[in-house]
């Protein structure tokens, strides 16, 4: 099943890549259409983060994750690059974890 | 009318460019390598992603959707619709670029966030754009396979990612991807609502369908500022 994912989900995006250089400018140019593709993103990023932080299964709880995601919005608030950003968050959660005062 | 070419010092300057958002995105890849494993994809499959799918949001999408129970439709179908962005991209670059052929199909796989915005930066001449997205594309490929093996080699030696925080690095790494794109009131709307539907939905939808729930809120709020406009 993760093989179907890797291989039909690279397939579907590289598809997307070749649509671009093959269908004449117009098509896509659309003013909808650029709305939808630059809106898009931002809706599932921002649901990725939330689900990620709360969520176990169909579950929504508070972990070591919701800290380690308040410490990466303060490393991006003062400019650190993805890889900081991404080491303080797993630090943050291992550190609090370790003490036993989150789980 | 021939292209005019381009100086030497500005070549360099591109190439030095690209190398710098190389190494950043390397580093970056690292933690996708480590997150893929931690997700339960083995290394080879982290770095299958890395080679074909390559194209960083739509790859941590489909692992983060697949570690977290959401199965391969939604896992496949979350990757799909962040990429659509590339569509936009290689039709900015169609032109730019001027390919036809087996450099058709390259250009497409090399063509992200990176490539796209260096070209765009060096917009005359036209050698110019071209040497900044071969350049930009070709550096981020090389690095961004290289880190994804180092992450992914290295967390596939750790028995409890989880002790190591990686859980936390995961919605770390969508918000970083998602930080530079809040750049209006729109955005902050749409980001805002995008977590709300997905949190609200949560327990009542298996993993991976609030996340595209959540898409749909792109939809309404286009055809929104459409109307307003």
């Amino acid at each position: 099943m993760i093989w179907f994912a890797v291989l039909a989900g690279s397939l579907g995006t590289y598809v997307a890549k070749l649509v671009g250089y093959l269908l004449p400018g117009e098509t896509l140019a659309r003013p909808q259409i650029r709305r939808i593709t630059g809106l898009l993103p931002v809706a599932l990023l921002s649901a990725l983060v939330a689900v990620q932080t709360f969520a176990v299964g169909q579950t929504l709880v508070i972990d070591a994750r919701l800290a380690g995601v308040i410490a990466a919005v303060v490393a991006l608030l003062l400019r650190a690059p993805f890889l900081v950003v991404v080491l303080v968050a797993a630090f943050t959660a291992a550190v609090l974890r370790a003490l036993g005062l989150a789980s | 009318m021939p292209s005019s070419p381009i100086e030497p010092p500005h070549k360099r300057r591109i190439t030095s460019n690209a190398v710098g958002i190389g190494l950043a995105t390397g580093a970056y890849a690292l933690s996708f390598g480590a997150i893929s494993v931690a997700s339960g994809l083995s290394v080879l499959q982290s770095q299958t992603l890395s080679l074909l799918m390559f194209t960083g949001a739509s790859q941590f999408a489909l692992v983060g959707v697949l570690g977290a129970g959401g199965g391969a439709v939604a896992a496949i179908l979350t990757a799909w619709l962040l990429g659509a962005r590339n569509g936009l991209y290689a039709l900015s670059m169609a032109p730019v670029l001027d390919v036809h052929g087996l450099r058709r199909l390259g250009a497409a796989q090399l063509t992200i966030d990176e490539s796209t915005a260096m070209a765009l930066a060096h917009p005359e001449p036209i050698r110019a754009a071209r040497h900044a997205f071969w350049s930009t594309g070709l550096s981020v490929f090389v690095l961004w396979n290289i880190g994804t093996f180092m992450g992914s080699f290295g967390a596939s030696l750790i028995d409890n990612p989880a002790s190591l925080g990686l859980d936390a690095a995961i919605p770390a790494g969508f918000l970083a991807l998602l930080w530079p794109r809040l750049v209006d009131r729109t955005m902050w709307a749409v980001a805002a609502a995008g977590a709300t539907v997905a949190l609200v939905l949560t327990p009542i939808l298996r993993p991976g369908l609030p996340v595209l729930a959540a898409g749909l809120v792109a939809l309404v709020a286009s055809w929104l500022v459409g109307r307003r406009e």
